[in-house]
């Protein structure tokens, strides 16, 4: 089994912690002048997402989570999974919706997703940073307002809502930055 | 390695700020006839304390030991007491220490210390002097707090570190400290470090405060208390929670002393560390004689830390280890 010393410890390490899968957010190395070390650490845990404090003394052993981050194209959603393809091996996963969470209103089949594998099933998804989505349903655009002054609610075709500029019209393709929910530009069809 | 790599992390007025806090304390020692010395940094022997691992270095020249290797110092403790055996009188130095596997937040495996001896004091009296100098450093005018370790752990656990048992300090810390710790076993002295750090040493405050009499089992080079033998005559002072100086009334006793190398050399092998050569120069001096004294090291580059209000200490060297 493979297995970090707390030498290794930095954040973004995965460790098996507790039965679970996490990753450490912060680690710190503390010391008294004449005393024990340790590594205190704040670590995620991936599936639930809270993050618990430990104490490690240091030079300890953890074993490590077989956590991988893959790239994979989004395929469909069959009401029970998310499908994902690696575009490498044809191979496909299905991701539960704890797995997808709140992030299944960013899918749009066929974009590319990073899909963090643990033991090679899906544990979560991350989406593209920008997403090209069609506007389903707004306020018709206001002409000529091209001040990005105000905004207005418009609900994409993957169903996210994201506050647009009052010139927008239903069925435009929209640049969204999936990180802070916001509209970027309008765009081109590929 | 990145582009930046090659320039200090520090900026260059903490840099200035340290060339001007070193002035200022060589003034304060001179003012006080307290002698400026300088001691090898490499030794054929090395420090046996159990929680510190020093850098082995080899060497092939002449007067090279029989295994070819030396050792750099963790502190010019021992040399220092030999100077002092031969009639020094008060004696400081400034001087660059080196501790492996020690790199973090307070932590640079080389570091700076300011250490000093002070013949005829105890370690209350070397107290006083270290409230003196720091006082004049930061420019503040205050009191500094003292209390046993014994008091402050209580006031904060309710555990007695002088009667306690590893089983009462992990459900303490299961309970309300950091939680269960893998891998401290039976080594009450590292539960007791735990509580310490993460328990007792946040709630100290902002005032300066010196921790006096450590169990005796964390004894250092200390001598025992000739009162309570449960305790050694150490203190640690802390400010902002940070641990800035350790200072003992020294330990004379050559049979003692060479009784705690030896212990510590047998703690070491119980932890999968490599036993260390003992100083025999250190315990000749101390047959010779060594004066009644108190001595107590400060790290610098804390103490410029909470000069400049850096939280790493990384920002105030102007190449830490990533960048060395």
């Amino acid at each position: 089994m493979a297995s970090y010393n707390t030498n290794e410890f930095r954040s973004g390490l995965k460790l098996m912690i507790d039965g679970d899968p996490c990753a450490i957010v912060e680690n710190e190395f503390v010391k008294p002048g004449k005393g024990q070390a340790f590594n205190r650490v704040k670590i995620r845990n991936l599936k639930t997402g809270r993050v618990i404090d430990r104490t490690y003394k240091s030079g300890e052993s953890v074993e490590a989570a077989d956590v991988m981050d893959t790239e994979m194209q989004y395929l469909y959603n069959d009401g029970e999974f998310w499908y994902f393809m690696d575009p490498d091996t044809f191979e496909q996963h299905g991701a539960d919706a704890n797995a997808v969470g709140d992030n299944t209103k960013w899918l749009k089949e066929q974009d590319m997703c990073t899909v963090t594998l643990w033991n090679g099933s899906p544990l979560s998804i991350t989406p593209p940073n920008f997403v090209l989505l069609k506007v389903a349903e707004t306020d018709p655009g206001v002409r000529g307002d091209t001040s990005g002054g105000g905004g207005k609610p418009a609900t994409m075709e993957t169903g996210a809502v994201v506050r647009v500029p009052l010139f927008i019209d239903e069925g435009e393709l929209l640049k969204i930055d999936t990180r802070t929910s916001e509209y970027v530009s309008r765009a081109k069809e590929e | 390695m990145t582009e930046k790599d090659w320039q200090p992390q520090a900026t260059l007025d903490v840099l200035q700020r340290r060339a001007e806090l070193l002035q200022q304390i060589r003034d304060f020692f001179a003012r006080r006839d307290v002698l400026e010395v300088d001691t090898p940094v490499l030794s054929r022997a090395a420090n046996t304390d159990p929680n510190i691992d020093s850098f082995v270095i080899d060497y092939a020249g002449p007067d090279s030991p029989v295994s070819g290797q030396l050792y750099l110092h963790t502190s010019p403790e021992f040399a220092m007491k030999r100077l002092l055996a031969a009639g020094s009188g008060p004696i400081y130095q400034l001087c660059k220490v080196f501790r492996d596997g020690e790199a973090g937040r307070m932590h640079n495996p080389e570091f700076t210390l300011l250490e000093w001896y002070r013949p005829g004091f105890d370690h209350h009296a070397l107290m006083d002097e270290v409230e003196e100098l720091l006082n004049q450093l930061l420019g503040i005018n205050v009191a500094f707090r003292r209390i046993t370790y014994q008091q402050a752990f209580i006031d904060t656990t309710g555990i007695d570190p002088l009667t306690t048992s590893v089983e009462q300090c992990r459900a303490y810390s299961i309970r309300s400290g950091p939680g269960d710790v893998t891998g401290l076993g039976e080594n009450l002295d590292a539960w007791l470090d735990l509580l310490m750090d993460q328990v007792v040493v946040p709630t100290l405050g902002n005032t300066p405060v010196f921790i006096f009499d450590y169990p005796a089992s964390q004894a250092a080079l200390a001598r025992l208390s000739a009162n309570d033998s449960r305790v050694a005559e150490r203190f640690e002072l802390f400010i902002s929670g940070v641990e800035l100086a350790n200072g003992f009334h020294e330990l004379t006793d050559a049979g003692e002393q060479r009784q705690r190398f030896l212990s510590d050399n047998a703690q070491r092998e119980q932890d999968d560390k490599p036993g260390y050569p003992i100083d025999e120069n250190l315990l000749q001096a101390l047959e010779h004689g060594l004066p009644d004294c108190a001595g107590v090291a400060l790290g610098i580059e804390r103490l410029l830390m909470l000069l400049t209000g850096k939280n790493y200490i990384s920002d105030v060297l102007a190449f830490p280890i990533s960048r060395a």
